[in-house]
């Protein structure tokens, strides 16, 4: 096995890290400065193709893009992020407490709600969740949490379990300390950059489903501005005025690419041994 | 190994079984009474009564959703709220597009991933290597329905070689309808054949460390022949269990796929039936897609522990 040198580490890294600063400099820019204001409308300009003025072109209401996108930034990144935490808070616990008495009956318990939720694609359970309650924001942040709790619970026993059989615990257990306290002090410091790496991803993967969840009108509603349904708004038009659609893919693209490049150089960086084990 | 069966196929019934009480209690309820829902407010006590009595509403949760789950064993579906016809029927016309457009992008996704994949593993650090891996890390990052977007684009509106959208039906020829689920079932498979190519090319690395494939090679095996026969075949094991992921992706995914080519199948139904509020219609697609997920689940992991017998002893 070639060991991986430092330096293919890097090559993701320094690429992921400038897309992933580049994405959340322009969410933080967009509350104080846009190039125009996003509820500007401006029908002589309409469908206008790029140019000094508007750099990514105009939408079919003569809305700046490139503000848009700005703007839309922000719900990507706070959807997916609140998902991420919703799937960390809950999901690491649990996994803790399912590797430190795994075997017993709250062990199985865990991980078979987990297959459970594994049956419903994050998709499913969003159409579920705004079959009743109607589409929105905050009913697509709760359908990609839920999908992402069984990965942290998963994530975090599987983890977890490998470190209960090491010496140092033993040891611990030797001083006094009881099993939430070995688990909190001890197990959870060790893993945390197995889950710092997935929340990279689980991120990333957040982005790709808020996007598709807004096309299909159930994510976040206008006049909220959102890349998905950016996407969703210049489908019919893609004959007539293709840069509508270009840019908000591309946009979407290259933030999943960055935070992807960032998850992997992170996992190459901080511990080799970890490579290749992400599917 | 019958234990081993036996005892996924308790696990299997009843995850069936917990997942169609989530279904019923979130869907039946927690809305209320669809009857006011589908005659409005305005609608008098004795309408809604008899709405009620028809739906089979006014009995209580626990038997309605033991008529429903028998219903769905017997094949009887309910009534669509709507349009007040049989949802089985409903449910099978748009089956006959969403389910060859999975199986379709799957097949896309297996022909393209194991030459990159196999290829890849062979000539690790080449320039081919890179290459392939550069293009499935854009291929994971690309939304699906965008992707199918620029399709639309370019293979349709600018070279006509595609319809843009919408299905002749099967009885216009099968060329025809494999023709216009064409451009949808690449882009279902773009995302897929990526991650594909990937864990089989990652797979196969580990195996062919493996102290049995030098002996291949030592006792005379070119390394084209020690991979096709001994390394591909240990190799399969997670590449088969990502298939079978994967076709449950590709149902759902296909859900918005045919959002974008105007494709009546089981994805424009639901939104359909999201919109009109006809839940009975959501919850049995729903309940039919877990159903899918949780056998295809079920097979693959039965098919393994028949291959390996190492696997019935583990848990997944």
């Amino acid at each position: 096995m070639t060991k991986p040198s430092n330096t293919t580490g890097f090559k993701k890294l320094l690429p992921g890290l400038i897309l992933v600063a580049l994405f959340f400099l322009a969410a933080v820019l967009s509350y104080l400065w846009t190039p125009y204001e996003v509820d500007s409308i401006d029908i002589k300009n309409r469908m206008a193709l790029p140019n000094m003025q508007h750099w990514f072109g105009t939408d079919h209401f003569g809305r700046d893009i490139f503000s848009m996108l700005m703007v839309g930034a922000r719900t990507s990144i706070a959807v997916a992020f609140i998902a991420v935490g919703i799937g960390v808070i809950v999901g690491v616990p649990l996994g803790l407490c399912a590797a430190a008495w795994q075997g017993r009956w709250l062990d199985e318990l865990i991980m078979r709600s987990n297959d459970l939720i594994f049956a419903f694609p994050a998709l499913l359970i969003a159409i579920m969740i705004t079959a009743v309650f109607g589409p929105g924001a905050v009913n697509a942040i709760i359908a990609i949490g839920i999908f992402n709790i069984p990965v942290f619970a998963r994530l975090t026993r599987s983890g977890a379990m490998a470190l209960w059989a090491r010496e140092y615990i033993l040891a611990a257990r030797v001083a006094g300390k009881n099993t939430v306290q070995i688990s909190v002090e001890h197990i959870l410091p060790n893993i945390l950059n197995l889950l710092i790496v997935q929340a990279t991803i689980q991120f990333s993967l957040g982005i790709l489903a808020e996007a598709a969840l807004s096309y299909v009108g159930l994510g976040a509603q206008p006049p909220v501005p959102s890349w998905g349904r950016m996407l969703a708004d210049s489908q019919t038009l893609i004959s007539i005025a293709p840069h509508l659609a270009l840019f908000p893919g591309l946009v979407i693209v290259l933030t999943v690419l960055g935070l992807n490049l960032l998850g992997d150089g992170l996992r190459d960086w901080m511990d080799p041994q970890l490579r290749r084990q992400r599917s | 190994m019958l234990r081993y069966f036996l005892l996924r196929l308790g696990s299997l019934i009843a995850t069936l079984v917990v997942a169609s009480l989530v279904i019923f209690f979130v869907l039946e309820v927690v809305p209320g009474d669809p009857a006011s829902y589908m005659l409005g407010i305005n609608a008098s006590e004795e309408t809604l009564q008899a709405l009620r009595q028809e739906l089979g509403l006014n009995l209580s949760p626990p038997l309605r959703y033991l008529s429903w789950i028998s219903g769905l064993v017997t094949g009887d579906f309910g009534t669509s709220y709507t349009y007040r016809t049989p949802v089985a029927g409903m449910i099978s016309d748009r089956l006959w597009i969403s389910l060859p457009l999975a199986i379709y992008a799957l097949l896309i996704s297996i022909v393209i991933a194991f030459p990159a994949g196999v290829f890849s593993a062979a000539r690790r650090g080449s320039g081919f290597d890179t290459g392939i891996m550069g293009a499935t890390q854009l291929g994971i990052a690309i939304p699906n329905f965008w992707f199918a977007m620029m399709l639309v684009f370019f293979f349709a509106i600018k070279l006509h070689w595609f319809s843009a959208g919408g299905f002749p039906g099967w009885d216009q020829g099968v060329l025809n309808g494999l023709k216009s689920l064409t451009l949808p079932a690449i882009a279902l498979a773009l995302p897929q054949a990526s991650i594909l190519a990937r864990v089989l090319r990652s797979s196969l690395l580990d195996v062919l460390n493996e102290d049995y494939l030098r002996t291949a090679r030592a006792k005379g095996l070119t390394r084209k022949q020690a991979i096709i026969r001994h390394a591909l075949r240990n190799a399969m094991i997670p590449v088969l269990t990502i298939i079978g992921l994967q076709f449950s992706f590709l149902l759902a995914g296909a859900i918005i796929i045919e959002n974008v080519f105007f494709l009546p199948g089981l994805g424009r139904l639901v939104f359909q039936s999201i919109a009109q509020r006809d839940l009975i219609v959501v919850e049995s697609v729903l309940m039919l897609l877990v159903f899918a997920v949780v056998m295809v689940t079920f097979a693959v992991d039965v098919m393994y522990a028949w291959v390996d017998p190492r696997m019935r002893g583990r848990r997944k």
